[in-house]
């Protein structure tokens, strides 16, 4: 079975990054290559749609599968090229499409080795989809890890302050965590009652995933090691309290496009990993289920999510502030994730649903804050807040949206955040109600530190000792229309899921009932 | 001979031909780039014989033993002969500024002639499925290359071909003394009888291979291949040699003379010494020597500060990824499936590795050529003279390193599921602690063509025919790791040695 969408999805970015970085020459190249980036962009959004449309809501189950069983033609190696997408991957690989699109308008200023940036930016696009789509273990990990190339080289030569640092920490946070996972990943296979590295079951073709195969299977390790490896990759990557400390480094200092990305997608991939494999394999393996650390899982979200939005709150660099924010934020991914509750009867599937939604208003609501400081520091050159004020009379659009964004996060109604963060704490509260209500005060310190943020750099008065002169502050100009395109592709999710959230929560659901089975 | 021995003997004859008519050419036109040119299309002779072998196009394959069954046309060999005529390819095309050189300027014809002679040894070991051939066909491919890392007549280029002599004939001296002991216990020296008569003579129990004598000899084959393929413990040859020979020398010596080195101790291996037992004897000696060779190799080329003498470690490291396949044979599987997937393996890894040192060989050519400066300290901010150059050499590495999606990486995958499926889980781990030791000193590389500030401004771009020659170098890395199956097929498809398959 080979539909090709998916193939053609995922590679188009990379083919075109590589032919243009072989071809483009000439005077005006740099043009031509922020043209051809921005339409491969734009092809890839439209096949993400395509993908995301064509998803057959009435049939559920994996779809669009490209298998290719021979792709490693070696009998101690059953690994196949299988792509699929089910609910749960469809929204993300949509959500890749739309941020990939809004990131490559975000690079429209760029101006420094252009032909490589955007060929790294779109290598960067074809590994997340990659990871998203990717249904055997192998392939997946493959993916997952050759997105740190792109990640890294972007952080490093087109970053600011201290690039190097961030970029290395970032890499080696997240190599530790891809160690531990291909050691999972190994002992998973190595089960003779497993020996396949599909993730699902497709009986179309004949294929029995590794959640079935390892229901009630002897495995080569103990079952709670194994979860612990893969745990500790995507925590590493979520980022979850006390291993986080590599994001407020590497957003920092990322270039904006590159922030929203990683913000966006990136660590998505943490979130789906969690959601496909922790979840997905262990709830009926010997001796030890997730159900075992659901309690455990609940503490260290609502720990992390207070914990990020107390040192936001402190923040006075206004991108540190808005990655911190996302620590706190991931932080009810897992706490959705925990209401799969301490037995398969408590489970909860609207905190599930709730955990998938926020991961997907996460990346539109922080790729738009992200954006919106972009936006502004590329007027101001300074993102000290305290520097900052009254720059609502300059800039107004850039306060409008900054202020969408704001609300969005600290989850007003109507907007995308809320219906997220609702279905969290509805989820999760009859399973595990002191966790939860510690964590919902995360709202509330969202509220502060996003508010104040707001108010102090937009609104009220110009402080006393401002960082930017008169003469600067009086030429500052508005977003220009280039700038708003992206700004508008990220901004329209937040309102349409705010009103409509059915139009992604019901594809999403179908992903969870099938990884809860 | 008959005419089916010519037609088996069709590629290794061509190749032979060719080398006689570019050094009458070279006598008669003095004009090396013309030269060049008949060599670049005369390779496609033995390249389109050798294809008739495996497809039959000229009537129906002919594969079969040749010259009384002392040498034979098998899929095996004629994957490695692909391998070899592509890489002989590559390394003239990539020589061509070098040839044209001033130094090299009445050389140029016997620059490539040697080199073509050496390929057709090498097209013969890997066919070679008797003792005496394989000696004769051994010496064949590598006295040219003593003269060929010599050809500059520079103190370093003669000290390179004085010692790549002096240890290439002991390494023959203790190979001959192993086939002796061979000849004397058996009574042939045909490998498919000496596996008859194995299997008939009484065996002493508890003794690997049956007797001291087999374990004796077999030791010493080891020994005496161990050289050309360059693993430890008889590497210390290689960082001398490929510092000295001319780079494109070093190139072609470790890529050809490792790939068919492999090719007939694999060969000598499974053909001789195939029965079940006395594989799961020879499969530890592998093991034993692929750890010791990763670990070394990868221990050594941290301290290194010249590039030539760091590929010179970083091929020896390889060298043991490549031992790992070898050692997982088939006898010694988990659970009922009998596959070749080690020998498929450590084939697929060594024709991925020829993709791979080749455009980073290839790249350091083109740049040490304009910089003249070979240490590492050399390639700094080469990103930023010689972007394409700096990239290919770059995404070679990264091979080299096991970075996904590239050959290199897959490769690893394969040899070392391989070995977790042998039964040799402590080789695949002490497989993957090396590829963490590597990844150190190739990142440091990386770390100054990419982010280090330049020794010099100016920019500069590598000559045409070597930029060809590296950029199909690097898509070969980059196709074979993201579409492993073109590979992994032939390499199942070739595995006729193999027995019981």
């Amino acid at each position: 079975m080979f539909e090709g969408l998916l193939t053609i999805t995922v590679f188009l970015p990379a083919t075109v990054a590589i032919l243009v970085t072989l071809f483009a020459r000439g005077k005006e190249v740099d043009r031509q290559v922020r043209w051809i980036s921005i339409a491969a962009s734009a092809v890839t959004f439209a096949l993400t749609v395509m993908v995301y449309v064509g998803y057959d809501q009435a049939v559920g189950g994996i779809q669009m599968v490209d298998y290719y069983e021979r792709w490693i033609p070696v009998d101690a190696l059953r690994s196949s090229y299988l792509l699929g997408v089910d609910g749960l991957s469809a929204p993300l690989v949509l959500l890749t499409g739309i941020l990939g699109l809004a990131a490559a308008f975000a690079s429209w200023r760029i101006k420094k080795r252009v032909r490589e940036y955007f060929m790294w930016l779109l290598l960067l696009e074809t590994a997340v989809l990659g990871v998203f789509v990717s249904l055997d273990l192998l392939l997946f990990f493959i993916f997952f890890e050759f997105e740190l190339i792109p990640m890294f080289m972007l952080i490093v030569l087109w970053g600011s302050g201290r690039p190097r640092y961030s970029a290395m920490k970032f890499v080696l946070f997240t190599l530790a965590g891809g160690a531990f996972m291909l050691v999972g990943i190994l002992a998973i296979y190595v089960t003779p009652d497993v020996g396949t590295l599909a993730m699902v079951s497709i009986p179309e073709l004949g294929i029995t995933g590794i959640p079935e195969l390892m229901a009630g299977a002897k495995l080569a390790l103990p079952a709670a090691l194994i979860f612990g490896f893969f745990f500790i990759a995507f925590a590493v990557k979520l980022p979850l309290w006390p291993v986080h400390s590599w994001l407020p480094d590497a957003h920092t200092d990322a270039p904006t496009a590159v922030s929203v990305m990683l913000a966006g997608v990136l660590l998505k991939m943490a979130g789906y990993g969690l959601l496909r494999i922790n979840l997905g394999f262990f709830q009926e393996t010997q001796d030890f289920t997730i159900h075992d650390v659901a309690g455990p899982m609940a503490i260290i979200a609502a720990i992390s999510v207070i914990y990020g939005g107390i040192v936001t709150v402190r923040q006075t660099d206004m991108k540190r502030l808005i990655a911190y924010s996302s620590v706190s934020h991931m932080g009810f991914v897992m706490l959705g994730l925990s209401a799969v509750g301490a037995s398969a009867v408590d489970t909860s599937a609207a905190g599930l649903n709730g955990a998938a939604l926020q991961m997907f208003t996460h990346g539109t609501i922080t790729g738009l804050a992200f954006l919106m400081v972009g936006l502004s520091y590329d007027r101001t050159h300074t993102r000290h807040i305290p520097h900052l004020g009254g720059l609502w009379k300059k800039m107004p659009m850039i306060a409008i949206f900054f202020l969408i964004a704001g609300f969005g996060s600290l989850g007003l109604p109507a907007l995308s955040g809320f219906v997220a963060e609702i279905m969290v704490f509805l989820g999760t509260f009859s399973v595990w109600p002191w966790p939860t209500a510690v964590a919902a005060f995360g709202v509330v310190l969202a509220a502060g530190y996003t508010l104040w943020m707001v108010q102090r750099v937009f609104f009220g008065a110009r402080p006393a000792t401002p960082g930017l002169s008169d003469q600067v502050y009086e030429n500052l100009t508005d977003a220009s229309w280039v700038d708003m395109i992206p700004v508008i592709i990220l901004a329209a999710p937040i309102f349409i899921i705010g009103l409509w959230p059915s139009v992604v929560t019901d594809v999403f659901d179908i992903g969870i009932q099938a990884v809860l089975r | 001979m008959t005419v089916n021995d010519f037609w088996v003997l069709s590629p290794e004859i061509a190749m032979a031909l060719l080398a006689l008519v570019v050094i009458t050419a070279d006598l008669i036109t003095r004009n090396v780039m013309k030269v060049l040119f008949i060599t670049l299309v005369g390779l496609t002779v033995p390249l389109v014989l050798a294809l008739n072998l495996w497809y039959g196009w000229f009537g129906d394959p002919v594969a079969g033993s040749a010259l009384f069954g002392t040498v034979e046309a098998d899929r095996f060999s004629l994957f490695f002969k692909f391998l070899l005529i592509t890489v002989s390819a590559g390394t003239i095309l990539a020589s061509v500024k070098y040839i044209a050189a001033d130094r090299m300027k009445n050389y140029g014809g016997e620059f490539v002639s040697l080199l073509l002679l050496s390929v057709t040894g090498m097209m013969l070991l890997v066919s070679a499925t008797e003792l005496i051939t394989i000696y004769v066909a051994l010496e064949l491919s590598a006295l040219p290359i003593v003269a060929l890392a010599a050809i500059h007549r520079t103190k370093q280029g003669i000290e390179a071909g004085t010692k790549f002599f002096v240890l290439s004939a002991i390494s023959s001296a203790i190979l001959l003394y192993g086939f002796a002991y061979i000849y004397g216990y058996v009574g042939s020296t045909n490998l498919e009888m000496i596996m008859e008569r194995l299997a008939v003579i009484p065996t002493e129990a508890g003794v690997p291979f049956g007797s001291y004598a087999v374990l004796l000899a077999v030791i010493l084959v080891v020994a005496g291949f161990g050289f050309k393929m360059a693993v430890v413990p008889w590497q210390m040859w290689v960082p001398d040699v490929y510092q000295g020979a001319p780079t494109p020398v070093a190139a072609f010596l470790s890529v050809a003379s490792k790939a068919s080195a492999f090719a007939v101790i694999m060969r000598i291996m499974y053909s001789a010494f195939g029965d079940p037992s006395m594989m799961q004897d020879w499969s530890g000696l592998f093991a034993i020597l692929a750890a010791i060779s990763m670990t070394v190799g990868n221990v050594l080329a941290l301290a290194q500060s010249n590039m030539k003498r760091l590929l010179g470690y970083s091929t020896i490291a390889q060298a043991g990824y490549i031992l790992v396949g070898v050692a997982s044979v088939p006898a010694n599987q988990v659970g009922s499936a009998f596959s070749g997937a080690g020998p498929q393996g450590a084939m697929y890894y060594l024709a991925g590795y020829a993709f791979t040192n080749l455009a980073v060989f290839f790249a350091v050519i083109a740049i040490t050529m304009r910089t003249g400066d070979d240490s590492i300290d050399g390639l700094k901010g080469m990103l930023k003279r010689s972007p394409l150059l700096a990239s290919l050499l770059v995404f070679g590495i990264l091979s080299l390193l096991g970075m996904p999606p590239t050959v290199g990486f897959m490769a690893k995958v394969v040899v070392f599921g391989s070995a977790l499926n042998a039964n040799l889980a402590w080789l695949a781990v002490i497989g993957v602690v090396n590829t963490v030791i590597a990844a150190y000193y190739y990142l440091r590389v990386i770390r100054m063509i990419v982010f280090d500030d330049p020794v010099e401004t100016s920019t500069f771009s590598g000559d045409k025919p070597i930029l060809v020659a590296a950029g199909v170098a690097a898509i070969g890395t980059g196709i074979f790791g993201l579409a492993p199956f073109l590979l992994l097929e032939f390499a199942e498809s070739a595995l006729t040695i193999v027995p019981g398959l």
